[in-house]
């Protein structure tokens, strides 16, 4: 997960305008309120006009280009034959197709898991660390989300560099012999292992957020209670920490799941580390291939993407507006 | 709560270390030369400024591109998102549900399917490989962001400065300008911070809208150029990659209060 979607996830939570606080208009001035309503579009017309503009657009023209056969001279010149969904057969009956998509569910449940597990964990240390510096190292632990993905991809891929890489110089000092971190097999690991490390940071913040508001008198009767520091996390954090955990999932997972940059980066989507995201990427835009470009088929696999991650986007805001009710 | 144990120092202190070793190892190599960036010594022992020398040589059109390209989408951005935020909050705004609700969806669209889009557009539009085409771009990751962290801050300003604005007979513009613009003054500098940075470090649509765009490309192309070159320069890279860190560095040392800002806009709330 990049640092953009993290803080924008952070946003998307809590920034619904509070209700009640818009200016009531004043009783028996309907004219006026007519009126206030024009002006009230009119602030609001830059947005309307740039989502249509900047963002159904974009989206209409990928849904045209995925029923359309293109190739490089229609793409120029026009004149594309209709095909209706003739290219999500294809692209379906595809022998990659199904290891695809599976690549692309380990990558996605994987790092999520992972980055849940370890930013919890750092959540809760630095939530109990009570010594001064806790406060400066966690602000230390943002540098992986404000870094730009291609300063930290290309950093791991020289660490993960097989002959010289410090991973496996590292792994060598225990014995263990050279991984090919970036060959076919391993490639769905390697890109994993750096991106559990990018979403760390989100996990950690919003977790921490999360333990903040849990009273602190009720840790107190816990104790009082007899509860041992590890009974405390499983009776009083987790339950506490429930709907938290639940949007963070979601978000992670639908921003998870459309990651091209850390992937494209480091392994360019060979191998096993090719999921829906980066094989709609490549067959549109991979680096030397511009003689067989395919637009078309990039766009379908772009619109299943597209789907999967509405699907859950939904299930996402039906269940924010769920806990806020 | 706060239990003080010995040895929760020292393992915060690890912990930070093993997180930012990756950062530390970029800097590490970007100093080493050339003939020993293979032996992987932990510190810079054969020390050289050689790959700062290639950056400044080589990288510096790519560099004033990014500073163009962020500022032009931190404009933009703000330029969308303040006016409508403040409708969103203050104004009745037909539809103001139906809007906030596309505003979440807008971030969950993969990048990759906006690419897909633009680049068939600005390709009948002629305006791939410009600059103003990434500007649009790059700033669809913003908008909806700052919109809504622009539209949480003004629904909780005080009402009574508006109130007594529109009284005095002001017109809503001159209270949105004179009134509503300098109070939200720290969010509007937080939504600028995120617009530039992300413009900064995009690398989906610059590899793909501005791929053959020669120096009117950002510095991201500017290391990705390094990437599947015949013998891969590592030196020159991770020089260059630390210097395209400069803003992220910058941002968390002297901005970050308003990094704070812009993740506790969310996160306090519940």
């Amino acid at each position: 997960m990049s640092e953009v979607t993290a803080a924008r996830a952070l946003v998307t939570r809590g920034s619904r305008p509070t209700r009640g606080t818009r200016g009531t208009t004043p009783p028996g001035a309907r004219r006026r309120r007519r009126s206030s309503t024009w002006i009230a579009f009119a602030f609001a017309a830059p947005l309307i006009a740039y989502l249509v503009l900047f963002y159904a657009y974009p989206l209409v023209q990928n849904v045209v280009m995925s029923m359309h056969r293109f190739d490089r001279n229609t793409f120029v010149n026009g004149g594309a034959p209709f095909v209706g969904f003739d290219i999500y057969g294809e692209v379906a009956s595809q022998p990659r197709f199904w290891p695809v998509v599976r690549q692309t569910a380990i990558f996605t449940i994987v790092s999520l898991t992972l980055q849940y597990v370890f930013g919890l964990a750092l959540a809760v240390f630095f939530h109990r660390a009570g010594f001064r510096l806790a406060s400066g190292l966690r602000a230390l632990f943002l540098v992986p989300w404000l870094l730009p993905v291609i300063v930290s991809g290309t950093t791991w891929q020289w660490i993960m560099n097989a002959d010289n890489g410090i991973l496996n110089s590292f792994l060598g000092i225990f014995g263990v012999d050279p991984v090919w971190w970036l060959s076919t097999d391993t490639s769905l690991i390697s890109v994993i292992i750096a991106n559990v490390w990018l979403g760390i940071p989100f996990n950690l913040v919003i977790l921490y957020s999360g333990l903040q508001n849990i009273p602190t008198d009720l840790y107190e009767a816990a104790s009082l209670d007899g509860a041992s520091a590890w009974q405390q996390f499983w009776r009083v954090t987790m339950p506490l920490l429930k709907p938290v955990t639940l949007i963070t999932l979601l978000l992670g997972l639908v921003y998870t799941l459309k990651v091209v940059d850390v992937i494209w980066i480091i392994t360019a989507g060979t191998g096993t580390s090719q999921t829906l995201a980066t094989w709609s990427y490549g067959l549109a835009f991979g680096k030397g291939t511009s003689s067989v470009i395919r637009y078309s088929e990039a766009s379908v696999v772009g619109t299943m993407l597209l789907l999967v991650a509405l699907v859950f986007g939904l299930i996402y805001i039906a269940v924010q507006r769920r806990q806020e009710d | 709560m706060t239990t003080r144990s010995w040895w929760k120092l020292p393992l915060a202190l690890l912990l930070t270390a093993l997180m930012l070793f990756p950062v530390y190892w970029m800097v590490n190599v970007s100093f080493t030369s050339r003939d020993s960036i293979r032996k992987g010594q932990l510190i810079p022992l054969d020390f050289t400024l050689d790959h700062y020398a290639v950056v400044l040589h080589d990288q510096l059109p790519y560099l004033g591109t990014s500073l163009l390209v962020g500022l032009g989408t931190v404009l933009l951005t703000l330029a969308v998102a303040a006016p409508s935020a403040f409708a969103l909050a203050r104004l009745a705004v037909p539809g103001r549900t139906a809007l906030n609700f596309l505003l979440i969806v807008a971030q969950m669209v993969p990048a990759v399917v906006m690419s897909l889009g633009f680049y068939s557009i600005y390709s009948r539009a002629g305006i791939l490989d410009t600059i103003p085409g990434l500007i649009l771009a790059d700033s669809t990751i913003a908008v909806p962001f700052a919109v809504m962290l622009l539209s949480a801050f003004m629904a909780g300003l005080p009402g009574e400065l508006m109130q007594a604005a529109e009284l005095d007979g002001a017109s809503t513009w001159r209270t949105f300008r004179s009134i509503v613009l300098p109070m939200s003054r720290n969010s509007l500098i937080t939504a600028a911070l995120f617009a530039f940075l992300w413009a900064w470090s995009d690398f989906l649509f610059a590899s793909t809208l501005n791929r053959e765009g020669g120096a009117l490309r950002p510095i991201t192309m500017g290391i990705y150029n390094y990437i599947g070159a015949q013998n891969q320069e590592w030196g020159p890279m991770m020089a260059t990659a630390v210097v395209a860190s400069i803003p992220a560095a910058l941002l968390l040392i002297v901005a970050q209060r308003y990094v704070a800002a812009g993740v506790t806009a969310g996160a306090v709330k519940d």
